[in-house]
This record gives structure tokens, C-alpha cells and sequence, in this order.
């Protein structure tokens, strides 16, 4: 019978959550690392036991963790993340160059057919790819060194690589999502990027339709149909037919397109998962009532999914990387909240049960389904 | 012998316990100590000094006999107890965060 395992990452720590195909009985296992900041875990698609883990904490910096018994012991196989040459600048807050300065990696994306291969998004905005299970990091400089880059400007949470999609149909495309630049799609594996935000419409910089300067928070593609993107910016949820080339807005009737976390359902490419959120800088849902919006026709017409879910006094919110869906069906939805709630439904939204209540704030949630 | 008291989150990362000892030839500085230390411990390099600079993380600090050796030059020598044994190295994450 088919299993889940869920990967949670939060502020204190990392978490792994089990359950058998009906998803309603959960084992908890954690804290993993417990006090470091746990950005990301995701486990590799070829290999489900092998499980990379992001850990930093401001005083000791950044570790990456591997597993290879689908989380039951772990080894620090790096930390070595360095720049391909000399960084050069980006923009800081103030509009000044500032320096390129690693930080943190976000998100981590394990290859979808090499066991060894996997990539990670950093802050101050960079590619890095291991093809030795994360021993050794080397930067895919091109992006960075895209001639906008010294226009690249940090969002509220630092100029951070937070999306990684890889795409199976197509092996050399990578599309990857930087706040507060933008999008960027590789059609060589990495070496060369452009940006593909045609389409966007940012109306907190000079020129609202300007090449990069967009605050993308997250991107979500349906493996089946990957040229089929959807996007939700800092404001706006956004919808692309062509792999980037060009998005149309498909906020339609949310009650607010502000927002961090979007999905697609696994076996509905048309189906598609947000949580509203009140505003840039209310995050939190709106009128306190925490609703997930899915829509199944692709965008512009949304329902509110609440069944089970906190209809009052409800302040928490969803991060980007913090939605994640399962490969069984009916399709099970997952996302954590900053107030340490995981919550999963297994009917594609329809009815919600929280798994935890009262973890650390979650930074991510992945899921895997195993067999 | 030296003896090298790390943070918790260190120990954990490590594998050690209270006190690591370092068996070290010639000058004992913070450099000498850190390296003999990041040697043993792999685990470690990246997380007291920057990979590339080998600059101090900013919120480290080196705390022996009683005094903050932090901002001394990594290559002047530790006091003499440091050196003898009789007293630890502290290395300490900064209280930070309120």
C-alpha cells in the first residue's frame, strides 16, 4: 500500500511526518537539527531516501544534511557554497551596489533522473549544482552574471533563488524565480538565462513592466504539461501558456491575488491551489478566516476551500515554498503555516485536518508519495 | 594539549562533548587551534570562519582566561594557560536576537 511522507521545515528545526495511503493516522518525527532554521528538505525523485536538508542559523552559517534511509540518520556532507569569481554587485535597498554575499540556501531541487545530482537556489541570488549528492556545490555562474543583474534588487526577505523547476519533457530547461527580480529560464542547462516576465505588471517599481524587478514569490508547473506555469507575485496570480514567454493575470475572483504559496494538483493540471493572503503587509488572511482558493479551470475562477480550517481569528501565514501535494488519489494537499499548523487534506481540499498544530513557524512543506 | 570548549550547536554538528583536546605543534594561536580543530572535524570548517576568508563569523567569539581574545589577530599566540592546558578556549555564539 502506498505511504506519505511529509518534509517539514521550520524555524527551529526540521520535521518529517508519515502516514499510511489513507492519510488520516500520523507518526511525527522531529525535531530534526533542532534549533537551526530549516529553509527546505525535499528528497530526490530517483532515490525517495535520499533526503537533502537546508540548515543555517545565522551564528554557524550553512550546512547542507543528506539522508539515505529516508530520514532516519543523517550525514553534513557540505557547507562550501563560493561564487563562480568575483561576485561583482547587485542593488541594495537603498539603490546602491552592494556586493554579492552568500547566505542561506532556500530551496533545494534534487535532480528528476540523476540520483546524484541535485541543485540549490541561495541568497544573495545564485545557482549552485552538486553531481556528487551535495558533497561539492559549483555556481552555474551565467545567471548571475546576466547583464540585468547589477539591477537586481533585494525583497523584504533578502535577493533570495527561492523557485527551482525542473522540467522533464524538456531536460536542458531550468526555470528558476529570484525576489524581487523575477524569472529566468535556462534552455541550455543552466549556462545561459533570460527573463521571462513579459506579462507582469508591478506597480511598486519606476517602470511597472520593466524586464526584472519583479517580486515573483513562487512558481508551480504540472509535470505532465510543463509549459503550462503559474505564478503567484507578490501581487497577482499569474498564468503562463508558453514556458515563461508570456503571462496573463488569472487572479480572477480571489478575494486578494496577494500571496506566497501555489500548487497544482497532481493528477489535474488544470487545477490549481492559492492562499490568499490580506496584503504586503497584513500577512495574514483576510477577516482572520483561513481559506485555501482552488480553481479548476486554470485561474480567473476560484472557490474558497475552508472546510476544517480555522474560520475566525486567524492570523498566521503561508509561506512560498510551504504548499506541497501528493501523487495519490484523490490528490492530498498540504501546507504549513507561520503559527506551526500543518495542515493536509486527502480529497484535493475538500475537507482539512491539521496534522500538527504547534510546531515552530513552517518555512516548507514537500511531500513524497512512496510505494 | 588544548582544550577547546565549542557551543552546543557545535558539539551536536561535531559529535563531541564538553571539551575537545588538540595535540598541536609550534605556536598555539587561534589560527593554529582553529585549524587543528577544523582538521579533526571537517564538520566544522564554514561554521567558526568564513570558508573563503577565514574570517570570524560575526556572531563568534573566542573567550580564554577570563577575556575576550575575539578581536586579537589570528596568528598572535593564546595565553600561556591556553597553551599549557590549564585553561579552554572558549569559542561562543554571540547572545544575539533579544
Amino acid at each position: 500500500m502506498s505511504s506519505v511522507r511529509v518534509l517539514v521545515g521550520t524555524h527551529k528545526g526540521a520535521f518529517i511526518l508519515n502516514s499510511d495511503g489513507k492519510r488520516e493516522r500520523w507518526d511525527v518525527s522531529g525535531p530534526h537539527f533542532s534549533g537551526w532554521e530549516i529553509y527546505h528538505v525535499k528528497g530526490s525523485p530517483v532515490d525517495p531516501n535520499r533526503i537533502y536538508v537546508s540548515q543555517s542559523t545565522g551564528w554557524f552559517g550553512q550546512l547542507i544534511q543528506r539522508s539515505d534511509d529516508g530520514g532516519k540518520t543523517w550525514e553534513a556532507v557540505s557547507n562550501k557554497f563560493v561564487y563562480d569569481g568575483v561576485p561583482g554587485t547587485h542593488q541594495w535597498y537603498d539603490g546602491t551596489p552592494h556586493p554579492w554575499e552568500f547566505k542561506r540556501v532556500w530551496h533545494i531541487e534534487p535532480s528528476l533522473t540523476d540520483r546524484e545530482t541535485v541543485y540549490a537556489g541561495v541568497e544573495d541570488a545564485a545557482l549552485f549544482r552538486s553531481s556528487d549528492g551535495g558533497k561539492n556545490w559549483s555556481e552555474l555562474p551565467g545567471l548571475r552574471e546576466h547583464g540585468t543583474a547589477p539591477r537586481w534588487q533585494p525583497g523584504a526577505g533578502g535577493l533570495c533563488l527561492h523557485t527551482i523547476l525542473l522540467d522533464a519533457k524538456h531536460p536542458n530547461r531550468i526555470v528558476i524565480a529570484i525576489s524581487a527580480a523575477g524569472a529566468f529560464r535556462s534552455d541550455d542547462g543552466g549556462t545561459t538565462w533570460r527573463p521571462i516576465n513579459r506579462g507582469l505588471k508591478s506597480q511598486y517599481i519606476p517602470d511597472p513592466e520593466a524586464e526584472v524587478g519583479h517580486c515573483v514569490h513562487h512558481i508551480a508547473m504540472h509535470r505532465a504539461r510543463p509549459d503550462v506555469l503559474f505564478m503567484q507575485k507578490h501581487w497577482d496570480v499569474m498564468r503562463s501558456d508558453n514556458g515563461g514567454d508570456s503571462w496573463t493575470e488569472v487572479s480572477g475572483n480571489l478575494p486578494t491575488d496577494f500571496g506566497f504559496a501555489i500548487d497544482v494538483h497532481a493528477h489535474e493540471p488544470n487545477t490549481v491551489y492559492v492562499v490568499p493572503i490580506k496584503s504586503d503587509s497584513e500577512h495574514f488572511p483576510p477577516d482572520g478566516r483561513l481559506r485555501v482558493y482552488r480553481s479548476r479551470t486554470g485561474g480567473n475562477e476560484w472557490e474558497p476551500l475552508s472546510n476544517g480550517l480555522p474560520q475566525r481569528d486567524c492570523y498566521v501565514n503561508i509561506l512560498r515554498d510551504a504548499m506541497a501535494v501528493d501523487a495519490l488519489d484523490p490528490c492530498g494537499v498540504y501546507f504549513g503555516t507561520t503559527g506551526g499548523q500543518v495542515y493536509a487534506s486527502p480529497n484535493a481540499g475538500d475537507r482539512w485536518l491539521p496534522i500538527v498544530r504547534d510546531l515552530p513557524a513552517v518555512l516548507s512543506v514537500e511531500v513524497q508519495t512512496l510505494q | 594539549m588544548i582544550r577547546v570548549v565549542l557551543p552546543p550547536h557545535l558539539r551536536t554538528l561535531a559529535r563531541v562533548g564538553d571539551e575537545v583536546a588538540l595535540d598541536l605543534a609550534g605556536p598555539v594561536t587561534q589560527k593554529s587551534v582553529l585549524d587543528a580543530l577544523e582538521a579533526r572535524y571537517p564538520v566544522l570548517r564554514g561554521t567558526i570562519r568564513d570558508y573563503v576568508t577565514q574570517a570570524r563569523r560575526p556572531f563568534i567569539r573566542f573567550f580564554a582566561c577570563e577575556r575576550d581574545l575575539s578581536h586579537q589577530p589570528a596568528e598572535q599566540p593564546l595565553p600561556e594557560a591556553v597553551a599549557q592546558g590549564t585553561e579552554p578556549l572558549l569559542v561562543v555564539g554571540a547572545i544575539a536576537g533579544g
